[in-house]
């Protein structure tokens, strides 16, 4: 019971702010109602018993909210003011996709047959997904993974303004430049 | 919908009465954080204050605050500036409900060090919707360093409480506690305490990390929040440093394990040990410049928390556990 209410109000939050996206005026705002609409999906997946899974979606949708207003409002809109503006371009088109796409998949949730469960679900289905999905490629995921996030911070600490250029100058075998007391 | 999978139950959480006793207990320990820094500020200052006079200044102030007027201020986004500051607080509670307060914890989540993470990384997003709300340049100035911040600290607070997990194969906050019976964290992981400690004043803005409510700006991100608003924001600040404060006990330090007293007093003393440390490096330390906070963060603590998480999982699988 509390279950089946549960659901039905991070639907509808999950739905409702996601409309918001296109109804609100300001950036700022249509970014922080995306992310209610994202955390409101954390909640269904929670409420699918996939803790972990549940807990990331949360975590890393605010950091990637917060990170994407920084960069939406510098590149897109007069950071000095909160003047109204969208986050969309041809709001018509766009509006039609999101809603339509919406439509086709809640209309196969309820036309399809789904299958009667056979089995019960594993104690941690969040470890049986990632068992399933990678199970003889873990090793290399790992590493993958690894290498992946040592490529992005050194891409940062090689591209940063006030890295090894502003430290050395353009020639990076003079030595320090000085000037800035480092 | 289908029949739902309950989460992963807890063992042995606190019963469900405590949930309405938590925010009292966080407060509590928020408030004589306040009254110990107000009484070092005071002696700072060259006028030191008795423990009473100290312990009433956060009642003061709290007062004066609850009847003083709200700003208002020309074209602010009035929705996020209020949310903003609301949700500091609120984050600061959730992250609590993980803390184990003695043996147990309110909400003993399988999955209890993401969800602290998540909790206090809301925080990020707070600061920055009440550095925009106001419509003003100096809290707009606030809210974007606070992000600068959050990149500069997030990433090794994230590998400063991952090692503790990996030391303890587990992400469950009781069982990283159980994995210290014999040897706290502290002394196989060093470098992931001084880490998360360093981070954990980053994540609640919290001298030397204070740039984001800077005096250079103006107060930054609370430049123009008053009165009541400005109640919630400061106070959810006290309870984010408290709880960041506060979880590295169960993490590091041990949790409610040692000899004599029950688990809730070790709980309790290590606590106020951990804060009475911050307090005091909050009066001995001068604001870190963000940029070059970002740098050391990146080029020297990042590949020192790898080294420190490499060095956790060898001792692990040297010990006879992983795979």
């Amino acid at each position: 019971m509390a279950a089946t209410v549960l659901f039905w109000v991070l639907a509808v939050a999950a739905v409702g702010f996601g409309f918001a996206v296109f109804r609100l005026g300001s950036m700022a705002q249509v970014t922080f109602a995306l992310l209610a609409s994202f955390l409101a999906v954390a909640g269904l997946v929670l409420l699918l018993g996939l803790g972990y899974l549940g807990v990331v979606i949360a975590l890393m949708m605010v950091i990637e909210m917060v990170i994407m207003a920084v960069f939406m409002i510098m590149y897109m809109m007069n950071p000095a003011g909160l003047m109204p503006m969208a986050m969309y371009h041809n709001k018509a088109g766009s509006m039609t996709i999101a809603v339509g796409t919406f439509a086709v998949l809640a209309a196969g949730i309820l036309l399809v047959h789904w299958p009667v469960r056979r089995g019960v679900p594993p104690p941690d289905p969040t470890f049986a997904l990632g068992e399933a999905l990678m199970s003889g490629q873990m090793l290399t995921m790992m590493t993958l993974g690894v290498a992946l996030f040592a490529t992005i911070v050194t891409c940062v600490v090689l591209a940063t303004n006030r890295g090894r250029y502003d430290r050395f100058g353009d020639d990076l075998r003079s030595g320090p430049a000085g000037g800035d007391g480092r | 919908m289908g029949e739902p999978v309950p989460l992963p139950a807890a063992p042995d959480a606190l019963p469900l009465w405590w949930v309405l006793l938590l925010p009292v207990l966080v407060g509590l320990a928020a408030w004589a954080t306040t009254a110990l820094d107000s009484a070092v500020t005071a002696r700072a200052s060259g006028r030191p204050i008795g423990p009473v006079t100290a312990a009433l200044t956060p009642v003061r102030e709290s007062a004066r605050l609850l009847v003083g007027q709200r700003r208002r201020t020309l074209a602010a986004d009035r929705v996020l500036w209020r949310l903003g500051a609301a949700v500091l607080p609120v984050a600061a509670v959730l992250a609590a409900a993980v803390l184990p307060l003695g043996s147990r914890a309110v909400a003993d989540l399988s999955v209890g060090v993401v969800w602290f993470n998540a909790m206090e990384v809301l925080a990020w997003a707070a600061v920055w919707m009440a550095g925009w709300g106001a419509n003003s340049a100096l809290s707009l100035v606030g809210g974007y360093r606070f992000v600068a911040q959050g990149l500069a600290y997030e990433l090794p607070h994230m590998f400063a409480i991952i090692t503790a997990a990996l030391g303890a194969e587990s992400l469950r906050i009781t069982d990283i506690v159980a994995a210290q019976e014999d040897l706290w964290f502290v002394a196989i992981m060093p470098v992931a305490f001084v880490v998360y400690l360093v981070s954990a004043a980053a994540m609640a803005f919290w001298a030397p990390f204070d740039a984001p409510v800077g005096r250079d700006l103006a107060g930054g991100a609370a430049a123009e929040l008053s009165g009541v608003d400005r109640l919630v924001f400061a106070g959810g600040r006290w309870l984010l440093t408290v709880v960041t404060a506060a979880m590295a006990v169960p993490l590091f330090l041990g949790g409610g394990t040692g000899p004599w007293l029950p688990a809730w007093l070790w709980v309790a003393v290590k606590t106020a040990a951990v804060l009475a440390a911050m307090v005091w490096l909050r009066h001995r330390l001068p604001t870190v410049r963000m940029d070059r906070w970002t740098e050391f963060s990146w080029i020297v603590l990042v590949p020192l928390m790898i080294a420190q998480a490499l060095v956790v999982a060898l001792v692990v699988l040297g010990g006879g556990g992983g795979m």
